[in-house]
């Protein structure tokens, strides 16, 4: 039996009248409020999950904003205060040649968190109505996604070191800016924004007759 | 939806639409769980206190722990961020290991599970993504490197014991098998 003839032979706990628990994968009749071996809430399809994904996407990217307009750093040198906001950050990383390091800055707090923004809105919309893409497409950047959001911190932690560390030299000091707390609010947006999607649905929205 | 025999159970299995893994075939897992995680425990409790980073600049040396790096920045508007970074390199890591323990630890030596032990695990699961040593540590080489011009940086020994919980972290990923631990764990509830 080849995998095509067994995805279609599939069943599903939702069209046995069941539903299958996300925490712990054990199956319960429809309409059971709370698994018996867990604990966890059951819900067959969570019909929220796409207010819920918009809510924080829209939050998330919100804080994004000023989090590029305002200093991430402010250091002091001699009475000297310059401040550099996170693009600022890679492109002084450029000036002394330290490329590597300037490619992880700019891809964890700016190739990640826009492609995070692109990637959810692409998901929603397409999920907001019946589709005819491929499943295991959607569903690899549902994971991807899901999997990636927690490494755009690294520029706050990156930030934090800096300034603890920096403060105990007389001359200089080195200060987060309000920029280091909107951009991990919006870190923590988008990662809520993406766990709220029902993984689900992605099967759920499929036109009639499209192979899953 | 799977029916999942025990003799299914021993292989590495996946969802034919998805992709999830439903079991991953490893035997023991329960008691490796418990041990990784009291070991990770034992080294972050070490971790937080042992000198982080030492910084040298001239003839003056200062080594800064865990606590005082995340403390040292704590004060008027920062001090959100301060609690944020403390509870996603600290807290939660910890937390999550002390729920492993308490929900597995009994299951580990042929007990019955505490009361409350479906619910721990249920958290420790829920609060993986959360729990950010790792990117943390990467955070920290990014920072050495940006530093490297202006001071003499050497690593503690904290720095070590972190990324040796980080490893082991990941070594103990590979055992979390949501099959066999709410198998067992309901087996020993029961």
């Amino acid at each position: 039996m080849d995998r095509a003839e067994q995805r279609a032979r599939l069943i599903t706990a939702r069209d046995a009248g069941r539903v299958g628990c996300r925490s712990c994968g054990l199956v319960a009749p429809l309409g059971q409020r709370r698994c018996t071996r867990c604990g966890a809430a059951l819900q067959s399809r969570d019909t929220q999950s796409l207010q819920k994904v918009w809510a924080w996407w829209m939050a998330g990217l919100i804080t994004y904003i000023p989090a590029n307009i305002y200093p991430m750093l402010r250091s002091t040198e001699l009475f000297r205060t310059t401040e550099s906001t996170i693009v600022g950050g890679v492109v002084d990383l450029i000036h002394y040649g330290d490329y590597a390091v300037a490619a992880i800055v700019f891809v964890a707090s700016i190739v990640i968190p826009i492609g995070k923004f692109g990637a959810i809105a692409w998901l929603a919309l397409i999920l907001g109505r019946p589709h005819a893409q491929d499943t295991h497409r959607l569903h690899r950047v549902y994971e991807v996604v899901e999997f990636i959001g927690r490494w755009s911190m690294i520029d706050v932690f990156v930030v934090a070191i800096l300034s603890a560390l920096v403060q105990f030299e007389t001359f200089a000091t080195i200060n987060p800016g309000i920029a280091a707390i909107s951009f991990a609010v919006s870190v923590i947006f988008t990662m809520l924004s993406a766990q709220s999607f029902d993984s689900r649905l992605i099967w759920d929205r499929l036109k009639e007759g499209t192979p899953a | 939806m799977y029916q999942v025999d025990d003799e299914i159970a021993v292989r590495d299995t996946r969802c034919i639409r998805c992709g999830h893994r439903l079991t991953f075939g490893r035997r023991g897992a329960i008691a490796r769980v418990v041990g990784l995680a009291m070991t990770s425990a034992i080294l972050m409790g070490l971790a937080m206190f042992l000198p982080f980073l030492n910084l040298t600049s001239g003839r003056n040396t200062v080594s800064a722990s865990l606590v005082e790096v995340v403390g040292g920045f704590a004060d008027g508007l920062m001090v959100p961020l301060a609690f944020a970074v403390f509870g996603f390199i600290l807290v939660l890591p910890l937390t999550r290991f002390v729920l492993l323990i308490f929900a597995l630890g009994p299951v580990a030596a042929a007990r019955p599970a505490f009361p409350g032990a479906a619910l721990a695990l249920r958290w420790a699961i829920v609060l993986k993504p959360w729990a950010m040593a790792e990117v943390f540590m990467i955070g920290v080489a990014v920072a050495l490197i940006k530093l490297s011009g202006l001071a003499t940086i050497g690593m503690g020994s904290a720095f070590w014991v972190l990324c040796a919980v980080v490893l082991i972290t990941a070594y103990q990923e590979t055992f979390m098998c949501r099959h066999t631990l709410w198998t067992e764990l309901n087996s020993a509830r029961a």
